[in-house]
C-alpha cells in the first residue's frame, strides 16, 4: 500500500472519530466515499497505471474503502447510542408527583349505612318498600294501634299540617301500606326519613329509620331474635358481639322488645357513649300486633309476623365513631370526605 | 320514676344485691335508666344538740354555738339564722368529710370553730335549702347522720313504658320483683282506721263514665303546727318529691307507695258537697299553682256546690287548698278512667304526677285502701278525728276485668320454643292472674291493676318476659329461598348516585323543611306546604325542590374555605296542587369552582354550563337517553342565556344551568354556580338491548362545514339530517362551532361529521356525493345554511 493511501486512511479515521454528530459524520463519508470523494478519485486514477500494477493497487484502495466504511458504521452507532442517552436524560421526570386523576366524590354516611342494611336483609329476601313522608293519621298512628290520646303519641313529637296530615314520625306506617297492598308472605325493609318536633344536642327534627317486616306462617320471637342477632354481628363485624333483648312496649307489636348490644366503643366495659352501662340500645322490635292485621285484612290466625325498627344515624355514629348527630345534616365537605 | 331501694326492700327483699336487682328490673321490662347513691358517705357527721348560742364577738351575722354530740361539747361558729338552743342538728366534726369539703379546725373572724353545722344542701340532701338542717327533737344524739336518716340507700331511676302504669309505685315495682324472684311481698294489706266521728259529705258522680268511683273522708281537728317526720321527708325526697306540708306529703307518700293519686281539701272551704261533673262551657278554675284555666265541656271537674275546686286527676284548686291554718280536711281518692283523662293535662300544658298515673290507668279497687293508708299516716302525724269512709261507686261504669284466653299452642308458636305447661301456670300465678286451665290452654283473669292485659299476645309477652327473652334461643329462619324478580329494564337510584359520585359529587342530606324565603327565591311563585308547628321559622315550609337545601349546604361550605363544591341530593319534594299534595322524588346537584381538582396539570378553569349538562346527561345515559331533550329555559332562577329545561317524552321534568347572577347576589355568593334538578322516576327505566346486525363493509366519514344564523340551536341541524332517514347515514356529530372574524353578518360556522355506511356493499364516491348534496339542500331549505368556502 502506498504511503498516500496510508495517509488517507489515517486522515479519514481522525475525521470520523472527531465527528460530533450524524451530519458531520455524513460529511466525512461524502468527503471520502462520495462521487467526488478522495477514495473515488483514487479509483478513477487506476486507469493511469500499467496492467500489472492495476490489480494490486485496486485491491489496496478497496481495502481502505472497507476499513473506512467500518469506521463510519462504528461511529454511527456510537453517536446513535449517545443520542438516546441524552434524550433519556431530558425525558426524566419526578415520579413522586401525584398521578393525574379525576377526583371522585362520595355517598353520605346515612346512605352508606342504609345501603348496607338493605343489602344484608336483601340476602334474606327482603325487598325495599317505600311510603310517603307526609302521612295521614291513620297510617302513622291509628292503624298502628296508637289511637287518639294514647300516651305513646306524646312520645312522638309530631309535626302537623293545617289539614291534619303529618310528617311520619317513624317508618312503621310502611308496614301498614305493605300489608294493605300485598298478600302474605311478606318480607320488606323500609328505609327512609322520619320527623320529630325535637331539636337539641342529641335530637334533630329529621332523621332516618329502617323498618323491617316479615309476615308468614309460624314466624316466632325466636326467629326474630336469631335474625337480629345475626344482623347485628354482621353489621358491626364482631362475631362476639353480645346482644340482649329487653321487654319493652310499642303499641304495634306484642310482645315488644328493645335490643341492646354490648358497647362497641368500650367492649362493654363502660364508657361515656354507653353511659357506663356497657350496653347500647340499637333497635326496637316485636311480634306484629293483631290489631294491625285487623286493620289491613291479614288473617291473623293463619299468619304471624315480626317487625323491627332502627335508627340509621345512631348505627352510623356507632359504626364510624361520629360523636355529634348534627354533623350528618351540615353537609360539610370535610365531614363527607371522610366516608369515601 | 325514681324510687328508693330501701323503701322497695321494705316491701320485698330478694337475696340479690343492688346491681342484680337493677338488672332484674331492666330485663323484666322496667328499665333502670340510672342507679345512684341516695347520699354521699358523710363520715364524721352525727346528730348533735345545740346547747347554747351566743353572738360572735366580731361578726353580726355569725353565732358561736355550743354543740353536744353526746360525749363532748364543741364550739362551732354558725351563720344560719335558724340556729337556736335546743335544736337537733347534723354536726360535721373535725375530720368529717362532706362532698368537696374536709372539716378542719378553723378560725372564723378570730374565733375557733370546732366543726360545722350542716345544711341539707351541704349534705346533698337537697338542691337548695335555707339555713341549717333541723332534725326532729327525738333524734338520738351521737348517732351518725347516715344511720339516722337511712342514707345508705340507692335511687333507681326507672323508665317505665306507658303500658305499665301499675308499676308507678313502690307496691307495683315490688309485685314485679316478687314475681321475678318467686318470693312473697313482706307487706300485706293496710290496717283500716275506724271512724271516730260521724261527719260525712255528699258525693255525687255526675259523670260516671269519666269517674265511676270517688272515695272521700273527713278528718277534723288536725294540728296545723305538725311537721312531716324526717323519715317520710327522706323517702319522698329519694322518690323525687319535695316535702311541702304534712297533708300534701301524706297524699304524695300514699301515691308513691300504693300508686293512688290523692288530694286533700280544706273541708271548711268546701260548699255543700262534692260533685264530680263535666265543666260548663268556658268554666274557669283557679289552680294550686296559682294559674287559672278555662275548661272545655269535656273537662272533668271536682266541684262543690259553688263551683270547680279541682281539675279532676290533674291538679287541685287554689281556693280549697290546705293552708297553714287548715284544721279540718276532706281527703279524696278517686278513680278516673284512663281513656277519658288521656291527653287532658297536655291540653292545659300540664303534666302532673297524678295525671301521669291516671292517663296510664290506676287500679279501681285501690281508692278505699289508699284512703285507709292515708288516714292512718295522717292521724299519726297531725292527729285529728276521722269520719267514715265515703265510697261513691257507679257500678255500671267500673272497669271490667277481661277474661283472656291463652292457647298453649299459640304461645309456643309465637315464642318459637316449647314451654312446659306447669311453667306457664306458675308464671301467670306469680303475676297474680286467676287461671282456669282447660285442654287448649288457660282462661286468664288478670289482676285489676293490669290494664295492659287484654288479648292473647299480652299473655304471651308476660310468659316470655318472665322466662327472660335472653333465655329463649335465637333460631335461624327455616329457608324460604325464592328467586327474585330482577328487571333488567330498571335503573336503581344507587346507580344514579354512583354516577354522580364518580363525577366528583358528594351526597348531601338536607332537611325536608326550609325557610319560606329561601324556598321562594329558588322556586319563585310556587305554592308551598307550611308546617303548623315548625321547630323554627327557617324550617317552616316543606321543600318543593331540593335546591334550597343544597344551596344552604353550598353556602356552608363556601363559608369554610371550600371553593370547589359539588353536591347532590335525592329525596322527596312536596308540591301542593290545589288541595292535593304530590310527593315526588327528585335528584338535584350544585357545582361551583374549578372543573378539575388540581393545580398541577391544569390551569384551574372554572366549571361551566356544559359541565352541569354533562353531569345530567351521564345520568340520562343510564336510562334511554333518546327519550330526553333539552330546550332553552325561561326558569327565573337560571341565567337567561345559560339555562335549559329537561324534557322526558315532551314533558318538562327538570332544568340545568347557571344560577341567575342577581340570585347569586341575594344569596351572597361571589362565584358562578351551576345547578340541575329533575324528577328522578323517568331516569329509572331503560330499554332492553336489542341486537342489530353490523355491516361488513367499511364506513366513510365526510365532513361538511356550513354557516347558519348565529342563534340557531345546532341540535336542530343534527336532528334535521337524521330526519332524512337515509339508510346509509349512521351518525351525525358536531365537531366544531365557530363565531368570529371570518364569519360575519350574525352567522356562525358549524362543522358536522357524517358517518356513512351501507349494509350490502362498499360505498362509492357517487353515493357519498349524492347524500351530501341532499343534506345541503335540506339544510339550505330549512335553515338557510350555506356551504362554507374553505
Amino acid at each position: 500500500m502506498s504511503q498516500d493511501l496510508k495517509n488517507l486512511l489515517q486522515q479519514a479515521s481522525l475525521s470520523i472519530s472527531e465527528s460530533a454528530d450524524m451530519a458531520a459524520l455524513d460529511a466525512v463519508r461524502v468527503a471520502y466515499l462520495g462521487k467526488k470523494g478522495e477514495l473515488t478519485a483514487q479509483l478513477k486514477n487506476l486507469g493511469r497505471l500499467s496492467a500489472e500494477e492495476r490489480p494490486a493497487a485496486g485491491q489496496a484502495i478497496n481495502q481502505i474503502k472497507v476499513q473506512i466504511q467500518e469506521l463510519l458504521e462504528t461511529r454511527k452507532s456510537e453517536l446513535s447510542d449517545a443520542a438516546i442517552v441524552s434524550r433519556l436524560q431530558t425525558e426524566t421526570i419526578d415520579i413522586s408527583l401525584p398521578g393525574r386523576r379525576s377526583s371522585a366524590g362520595g355517598l353520605h354516611p346515612v346512605t352508606l349505612t342504609m345501603n348496607r342494611i338493605d343489602k344484608m336483609f336483601g340476602k334474606l329476601g327482603f325487598d325495599v318498600a317505600e311510603g310517603p313522608e307526609v302521612e295521614d293519621d291513620f297510617h302513622n298512628f291509628e292503624a298502628l294501634n296508637i289511637p287518639e290520646q294514647h300516651p305513646a303519641r306524646a312520645m312522638h313529637d309530631t309535626f302537623y299540617f293545617d289539614d291534619g296530615m303529618l310528617l311520619r314520625t317513624h317508618t312503621s306506617p310502611v308496614q301498614i301500606r305493605v300489608m294493605e297492598n300485598r298478600e302474605p308472605p311478606l318480607r320488606v325493609i323500609a328505609p327512609g326519613r322520619v320527623y320529630r318536633c325535637d331539636s337539641d344536642l342529641t335530637h334533630t327534627p329529621m332523621f332516618h329509620q329502617v323498618e323491617g317486616l316479615l309476615v308468614d306462617e309460624d314466624v316466632s320471637f325466636s326467629v326474630l331474635k336469631g335474625t337480629l342477632e345475626e344482623f347485628l354481628k354482621m353489621f358491626f363485624e364482631q362475631d362476639d358481639l353480645k346482644t340482649r333483648f329487653r321487654p319493652s312496649y310499642f303499641p304495634f307489636t306484642e310482645p315488644s322488645m328493645e335490643v341492646d348490644i354490648s358497647c362497641v366503643m368500650c367492649a362493654g366495659n363502660g364508657c361515656r357513649v354507653c353511659s357506663h352501662t356497657g350496653w347500647l340500645e340499637v333497635l326496637g322490635c316485636g311480634m306484629v300486633h293483631p290489631e294491625l292485621f285487623r286493620h289491613t285484612g291479614v288473617d291473623g290466625e293463619k299468619y304471624t309476623g315480626y317487625a323491627f325498627g332502627m335508627g340509621v344515624e345512631r348505627l352510623a355514629m356507632l359504626r364510624y365513631g361520629v360523636n355529634d348527630l348534627r354533623l350528618f345534616f351540615d353537609n360539610d365537605l370535610r365531614f363527607l370526605r371522610q366516608f369515601t | 320514676m325514681q324510687i328508693s331501694e330501701n323503701w322497695l326492700r321494705e316491701w320485698v327483699n330478694p337475696p340479690v344485691d343492688t346491681e342484680a336487682l337493677a338488672s332484674q328490673l331492666t330485663m323484666a321490662g322496667l328499665e333502670v335508666g340510672s342507679l345512684n347513691v341516695a347520699a354521699p358517705a358523710l363520715p364524721g357527721v352525727v346528730v348533735a344538740e345545740v346547747v347554747a348560742v351566743e353572738s360572735h364577738p366580731d361578726a353580726d351575722k355569725l353565732n358561736l354555738c355550743q354543740v353536744n354530740d353526746g360525749k363532748d361539747t364543741f364550739s362551732v361558729v354558725c351563720g344560719a339564722s335558724n340556729v337556736r338552743a335546743g335544736l337537733k342538728v347534723a354536726l360535721a366534726r373535725i375530720g368529717a368529710e362532706l362532698p368537696g369539703i374536709k372539716i378542719k379546725k378553723a378560725k372564723l373572724r378570730g374565733v375557733e370553730s370546732q366543726g360545722m353545722i350542716c345544711s341539707a344542701t351541704e349534705l346533698q340532701l337537697a338542691e337548695s335549702s335555707e339555713g341549717i338542717l333541723e332534725l326532729p327533737g327525738d333524734a338520738p344524739i351521737g348517732m351518725s347522720i347516715v344511720e339516722y336518716l337511712s342514707l345508705d340507700d340507692n335511687i333507681f331511676d326507672i323508665d317505665l313504658t306507658p303500658n305499665r302504669g301499675d308499676c308507678l309505685s313502690i307496691a307495683g315495682i315490688a309485685r314485679e320483683v316478687a314475681a321475678i324472684n318467686k318470693i312473697a311481698l313482706t307487706q300485706n294489706g293496710v290496717t283500716p282506721v275506724d271512724s271516730s266521728i260521724g261527719d260525712s259529705f255528699e258525693v255525687e258522680l255526675l259523670a260516671p263514665q269519666q269517674c265511676p268511683r270517688y272515695v272521700g273522708r273527713i278528718i277534723k281537728g288536725i294540728n296545723p303546727q305538725a311537721q312531716t317526720p324526717m323519715w317520710m321527708q327522706e323517702k319522698l325526697r329519694r322518690c323525687g318529691l319535695r316535702p311541702i306540708s304534712p297533708v300534701v306529703d301524706v297524699t304524695n307518700y300514699v301515691m308513691m307507695e300504693l300508686g293512688q293519686p290523692m288530694h286533700g281539701f280544706d273541708y271548711d272551704k268546701l260548699n255543700g258537697g262534692i260533685q264530680v261533673r263535666l265543666a260548663k262551657p268556658a268554666e274557669k278554675v283557679a289552680l294550686l299553682d296559682q294559674s287559672e284555666v278555662e275548661c272545655g265541656d269535656d273537662t272533668l271537674l271536682i266541684a262543690d256546690h259553688a263551683g270547680g275546686v279541682a281539675l279532676a286527676g290533674i291538679m287541685g284548686g287554689f281556693g280549697s287548698s290546705v293552708q297553714s291554718d287548715t284544721r279540718n280536711i276532706f281527703l279524696e281518692a278517686a278513680h278516673f278512667t284512663a281513656i277519658e283523662l288521656a291527653g287532658k293535662a297536655r291540653r292545659f300544658g300540664m303534666h302532673t304526677d297524678a295525671s301521669h298515673r291516671f292517663e296510664r290507668g290506676v287500679d279501681a279497687q285501690l281508692p278505699p285502701i289508699a284512703m285507709q293508708r292515708a288516714t292512718g299516716l295522717l292521724l299519726e302525724i297531725v292527729g285529728g278525728e276521722a269520719g267514715p269512709i265515703i265510697d261513691a261507686v257507679a257500678n255500671d261504669y267500673m272497669p271490667q276485668t277481661p277474661n283472656v284466653e291463652l292457647r298453649y299452642e299459640q304461645l309456643n308458636r309465637l315464642l318459637g320454643i316449647e314451654v312446659a305447661r306447669e311453667e306457664v301456670s306458675d308464671i301467670l300465678q306469680r303475676l297474680n292472674m286467676q287461671l282456669a286451665e282447660g285442654p287448649v290452654g288457660w282462661q286468664v283473669t288478670p289482676p285489676s291493676y293490669r290494664f295492659d292485659i287484654n288479648i292473647e299476645p299480652d299473655l304471651v309477652e308476660e310468659v316470655g318476659r318472665l322466662i327472660g327473652y335472653n333465655n329463649i334461643p335465637g333460631k335461624r329462619e327455616a329457608s324460604h329461598i325464592q328467586m327474585d324478580s330482577f328487571s333488567e329494564q330498571s335503573v336503581s337510584v344507587n346507580q344514579i348516585r354512583d354516577t354522580l359520585v364518580e363525577r366528583g359529587y358528594f351526597e348531601a342530606v338536607t332537611y325536608s323543611f326550609v325557610s319560606p324565603e329561601l324556598q321562594d327565591l329558588l322556586d319563585p311563585g310556587q305554592q308551598v306546604l307550611p308546617l303548623s308547628n315548625p321547630i323554627s321559622a327557617d324550617m317552616s315550609v316543606m321543600r318543593t325542590r331540593l335546591l334550597p337545601g343544597l344551596i344552604q349546604a353550598l353556602q356552608h361550605n363556601l363559608n369554610r374555605q371550600q371553593s370547589r363544591v359539588r353536591l347532590f341530593e335525592t329525596g322527596l319534594c312536596f308540591i301542593p296542587d290545589g288541595d292535593n299534595l304530590v310527593q315526588t322524588p327528585h335528584i338535584a346537584g350544585v357545582i361551583t369552582g374549578s372543573r378539575i381538582n388540581d393545580g398541577l396539570y391544569t390551569t384551574g378553569e372554572g366549571v361551566d354550563f356544559f359541565d352541569i349538562k354533562g353531569d345530567l346527561e351521564s345520568m340520562l345515559r343510564l336510562a334511554d337517553e333518546s327519550e330526553f331533550g333539552f330546550t332553552r329555559s325561561d326558569n327565573p332562577v337560571l341565567h337567561p342565556g345559560q339555562g335549559a329545561d329537561l324534557a322526558f317524552r315532551g314533558e318538562t321534568i327538570g332544568f340545568a344551568g347557571a344560577l341567575h347572577p342577581s340570585l347569586l347576589n341575594k344569596l351572597d355568593i361571589n362565584q358562578s354556580v351551576f345547578v340541575f334538578e329533575s324528577k328522578i322516576s323517568p331516569i329509572l327505566s331503560r330499554k332492553l338491548p336489542n341486537f342489530v346486525e353490523m355491516s361488513r363493509f367499511p364506513f366513510i366519514r365526510r365532513d361538511i362545514s356550513i354557516t347558519v344564523e348565529e342563534n340557531l340551536p345546532v341540535r336542530e341541524l343534527v336532528d334535521s339530517i337524521y330526519s332524512l332517514k337515509n339508510e346509509i347515514l349512521q351518525e351525525v356529530f358536531v365537531f366544531d362551532v365557530y363565531t368570529g372574524k371570518e364569519v360575519r353578518n350574525n352567522r356562525k360556522s358549524v362543522a358536522l361529521g357524517l358517518i356513512l355506511q351501507d349494509f350490502s356493499r362498499t360505498l362509492v364516491d357517487e353515493d357519498v356525493e349524492n347524500f351530501v348534496a341532499k343534506v345541503l339542500v335540506q339544510l339550505k331549505e330549512h335553515y338557510n345554511a350555506e356551504l362554507r368556502e374553505s
